[in-house]
């Protein structure tokens, strides 16, 4: 075992004494050095499981997971978040997932509309409710193209029945109404909010759409929530490259989208914990083959725009090598006037889907080096795409929690740190360079070689702003 | 240099303007005319009967659940640490959206239920998240509120504690006051009430001693932290000693010293044991105080009374009531304070005259500040409060009844930004009060929003600036003059009435 591992590991230890026995023991699971060779067995971390109660996990839950990633940004459906008026008021319009469209009139993804139970709903159930609800949705929104129902904790627990009002309205709207039974305790995080959001994709939508035309050249891009514009960035690489997209999943998306996407003749999945599950399905049922793909920072995007060429024929291959050739002087310049600011700058991220993996290249691009990275609902499958791209040594946390990230920020004094709205602030207050990196902070995209010039401004300015040299630090 | 486009430029150029065209094939969207027909038709007198029509559906409701308003009520106590019995996300969510508003962190506790929990009860997770929570954080209480999944299945929160002490997993005298907050009856500002009561109730058992002399202030679900630093100033002005319940003001706007501190301050603990002892309470909200007022009076004997300082009138009242319970006159410094703002105001009624305002937003919140554009000559049109009850109808009815500027006012209780919508086509304002989510309605209607309440997502420090007494007034009645020039500024910038004179 290597000095590197032995000192993380020693350092992981001193973090883990202040917790109580138990949990000290679980956590001590969920926290490695990493092993990019694979060969230490003690470097790889358990992860999805319960979190500890009492610790502050950063997760959320399965109703966030099917609102905020899958279903929320499909755009010309209503969502409906059934239950009590809480979960639909916090996750309102802020994941950022832009779409083109009229709100309110033909598009929907950035409203709250909710079932707002009362003590009367949980005594004698919602569904009667939810039935006159949906009705009185149609007549309000006569250009919606369905309607998804996302259920919240008191739904699952009091045993209503929406599967049945979704099949009996269904049958009268003639649209799809997706029963999504993502009450908030089930499973552990937002992970299984995704996967229960696929199935029903798989249930009530998938397969019915309507597509005139078809090429050798269809594709379906899958896992890009179009926050800040990514998919739209992602887009154009694709189409420059001479491929037809005739789906997105689910960023500023249509139902139609969602439904034809098993004509594609190759499914391009970005984030591949939140729709895996999809990508499978369709290559059982349909035998469309998927196949993974990184479009943070021109090293990665280089790389991933061959491979996916390769799967196409000369012509695609040759389209490549233009595009490539195209903007490579674009990224190169950018580099040049990011890198010497940011070279051997340390990063720690501490994310959701495929961020504390992909985005690694992109720093690198810029000469930063990425010493810890964890996910907040990743599975063994991430973390095993995840070691191979970090240095020997760094640190893996999976399901941190606030202690241990203040902690491990302490000892490792990483120049900035990646990571969601409730890291930031308390890294504002000790005075550590912060980026948001699931909503990239209102900024974006992040995606594509439009993506790449934004993220490296933005890290310049995260790291290099004077106004972290204003703060008067209390002497020791 | 390279020109960098983000979002805000890149998507309207012509290649990405030309890729959303051709995604059209693949979207099957209704034709352009089709989506303008409905688009007018939502617009109509029609389709606002349809809206009002609704009963079973909210769209775009402001307001929040119960669970929200006790966490950030149990966050004002020195030490104290937020813990909510139930599934994790809603306290991921809580976090979210306090640390939004405020730009500041949020720490808060959950017991992370699941499923095993909904067939069991809680009780484990309890257990173990009091020891995990005080062994991690060192908190000097534990504030214990929950969420709609506890409440479904029956957690009995009192006997949860009483076993989480039996099992050592904290200390027998460690402060854990408890409310049942279940987001299936009232709002946040419900939550905020229940929470306080339960933690005075907590604290202030067998404090009952010599009175202290002091006043108690609650602010009640205040989300402006300029407001918590006004009232001191104001109190020490008057010479008055007082204890703030809940004081959220540090845990919001804590100075940055190059430490995170997960406690940054609250009312100290004995000072709120002590409250008992006071010889009177004031809460400067109404709503969000209801059953902790009641507690007070009933239980702790003392004069409690409701002064909510927004407005001239409002300040006024509030420092009558405050002279008289404490014996102490009004200081010439804040009478000079009253005389400048009230000059403010003079100067710029002729802006205000008139002009038509919809209003959305808490029940508390709505009243001080229909009050003030009355006192300017403003008239409130549409006064819609999600979280409105039938009192709060009464008593905003009354207040319009007071005034003649008062007479075009309607209340809308229960109901949501949505019916607000419609009202802002078929009646229009001149401008439209609300939170950062009311801004759909200035994209959709084109009313100019002054934002006031909560949640401020999108506009930086509104929250650091008080709205109450007569230096809120100010602060609130520069943000309405202005905004009104502003607007006569772009509707005129092509005419001569274009003045650099207002």
């Amino acid at each position: 075992m290597s000095t590197a591992i032995k000192d993380t590991q020693k350092m992981i230890e001193e973090v883990l004494d202040a917790y109580p026995d138990k949990s000290k023991k679980d956590r001590a699971k969920h926290l490695a050095a990493n092993d990019p060779s694979g060969q230490c067995s003690t470097c790889q971390v358990k992860s999805n499981v319960k979190s500890r109660p009492g610790v502050m996990t950063v997760r959320g839950c399965a109703y966030a997971g099917a609102k905020g990633v899958v279903w929320g940004p499909v755009k010309d459906q209503i969502t409906v978040s059934h239950g009590p008026i809480g979960c639909g008021q916090y996750s309102w319009w802020s994941r950022r997932n832009y779409y083109n469209g009229q709100t309110g009139i033909d598009t929907f993804g950035t409203m709250h509309i909710t079932t707002d139970f009362q003590e009367k709903n949980i005594v004698y159930g919602g569904d009667k409710g939810l039935d006159a609800a949906l009705h009185e949705l149609k007549e309000l929104f006569p250009l919606a193209k369905g309607i998804g129902i996302l259920s919240e904790c008191p739904v699952g627990l009091i045993g209503d029945d929406i599967e049945a009002v979704s099949k009996r309205v269904a049958k009268e709207f003639k649209y799809p109404i997706v029963p999504v039974r993502c009450e908030g305790f089930r499973g552990v995080s937002q992970s299984l909010g995704h996967h229960i959001a696929n199935d029903t994709i798989k249930d009530y939508v998938l397969g019915k759409g309507q597509l005139d035309t078809s090429t050798p050249y269809d594709v379906a891009l899958i896992g890009d929530y179009n926050i800040g514009g990514d998919a739209w960035a992602s887009r154009k690489i694709l189409e420059e490259m001479g491929l037809r997209v005739i789906s997105q999943y689910t960023g500023d998306a249509t139902l139609n989208e969602i439904a034809i996407a098993t004509k594609a003749k190759l499914n391009l999945i970005h984030c591949y914990r939140s729709m895996n599950y999809i990508c499978r399905h369709m290559e059982e049922e349909y035998g469309i083959p998927w196949m993974e793909f990184n479009f943070f920072g021109p090293t990665k995007t280089y790389d991933s725009i061959r491979k996916i060429a390769a799967k196409f024929d000369e012509k695609i291959q040759k389209n490549a090598e233009d595009v490539i050739a195209k903007y490579k002087p674009m990224m190169d310049a950018v580099v040049e006037q990011y890198r010497s600011k940011l070279e051997g700058k340390k990063v720690m991220l501490y994310v959701g889907g495929l961020r504390p993996r992909h985005t690694i290249g992109a720093y690198e691009d810029l000469g930063m080096e990425v010493v810890a990275s964890g996910y907040e609902f990743g599975h063994n499958d991430d973390y095993k795409r995840t070691y191979p791209e970090l240095k020997e040594g760094a640190v893996i946390m999976d399901d941190a929690t606030l202690y241990e990230l203040e902690e491990f920020t302490r000892r490792l004094k990483p120049d900035m740190v990646g990571s969601g709205i409730k890291e930031k602030y308390s890294y504002h207050k000790l005075g550590v360079p912060f980026r948001q990196m699931h909503s990239w902070d209102y900024s974006g995209p992040y995606h594509g070689f439009d993506g790449f010039p934004v993220f490296a401004r933005d890290m310049d300015m995260t790291v290099n702003s004077p106004t972290w040299d204003l703060i008067r630090r209390k002497k020791a | 240099m390279i020109k960098i486009k983000d979002h805000n430029e890149l998507f309207n150029q012509p290649d990405y303007q030309a890729q959303f065209e051709r995604k059209k094939e693949f979207e099957r969207p209704w034709p352009a005319e089709k989506v303008k027909e409905i688009s007018d038709w939502t617009k109509t007198e029609a389709y606002k009967e349809l809206n009002f029509k609704r009963e079973n559906i909210k769209i775009n409701p402001a307001k929040a659940c119960q669970p929200l308003g006790a966490v950030f009520c149990a966050s004002g106590f020195d030490g104290s640490m937020p813990f909510v019995q139930g599934a994790q996300g809603c306290v991921a969510y809580f976090r979210s959206h306090l640390s939004r508003h405020f730009k500041e962190p949020f720490a808060a506790i959950s017991t992370s239920m699941t499923e095993d929990a909904a067939v069991f009860g809680g009780l484990n997770n309890m257990i173990e998240g009091m020891e995990n929570t005080y062994t991690l954080y060192k908190p000097k209480m534990i504030a214990v509120s929950t969420t709609c999944m506890a409440e479904v299945i029956g957690d009995d929160l009192n006997a949860y504690i009483k076993t989480a002490r039996e099992k050592g997993a904290i200390p027998e005298d460690l402060p854990v006051p408890f409310a049942h907050t279940p987001s299936f009856v009232g709002s946040h500002i419900v939550g905020y009430d229940n929470m306080l009561r339960g933690i005075l109730k907590a604290l202030s058992e067998g404090k009952r001693g010599e009175p202290n002399g002091k006043v108690n202030i609650i602010p009640g679900f205040d989300t402006y932290t300029g407001n918590y630093h006004e009232i001191k100033r104001l109190m020490t002005l008057m010479g008055i000693e007082f204890t703030l319940l809940a004081d959220v003001s540090d845990t919001f706007d804590s100075p940055n010293t190059g430490e995170y501190k997960l406690y940054p301050g609250g009312t100290p603990l004995p000072d709120a044991m002590d409250a008992v002892n006071a010889i009177g309470t004031i809460a400067l909200q109404k709503y969000s105080t209801v059953k902790t007022m009641d507690f007070i009076q009933k239980e702790w004997g003392q004069k409690a009374l409701t002064l909510s300082p927004i407005g001239i009138k409002n300040t006024d009242a509030f420092f009558a009531e405050l002279s008289k319970l404490t014996g102490k006159p009004v200081p010439a410094a804040i009478e000079e304070e009253r005389g400048r703002v009230v000059d403010a105001m003079v100067d710029s009624h002729p802006y205000v005259h008139g002009k038509r305002f919809a209003l959305v937003g808490d029940p508390d919140q709505l009243l001080g500040m229909m009050s003030l554009i009355m006192e300017m000559g403003g008239e409130p049109v549409h006064i819609v409060c999600t979280n409105g009850d039938k009192h709060f109808e009464a008593e905003a009815n009354e207040l319009l009844a007071s005034s003649p500027f008062g007479v075009n006012g309607k209340v809308y209780a229960g109901k949501d930004m949505w019916h607000l919508r419609s009202l802002l086509f078929t009646e229009p304002v001149d401008i439209l009060i609300g939170n950062s989510y009311a801004k759909f309605l200035t994209r959709d209607t084109g009313t100019p929003l002054i934002r006031i309440g909560f949640p401020l997502f999108d506009r930086h420090h509104l929250h650091r600036y008080p709205i109450i007494g007569y230096q809120g007034a100010l602060n609130l009645i520069t943000m309405l003059v202005n905004t009104i020039l502003d607007e006569l500024d772009r509707s005129t910038i092509d005419t001569t009435s274009f003045d650099v004179i207002r």
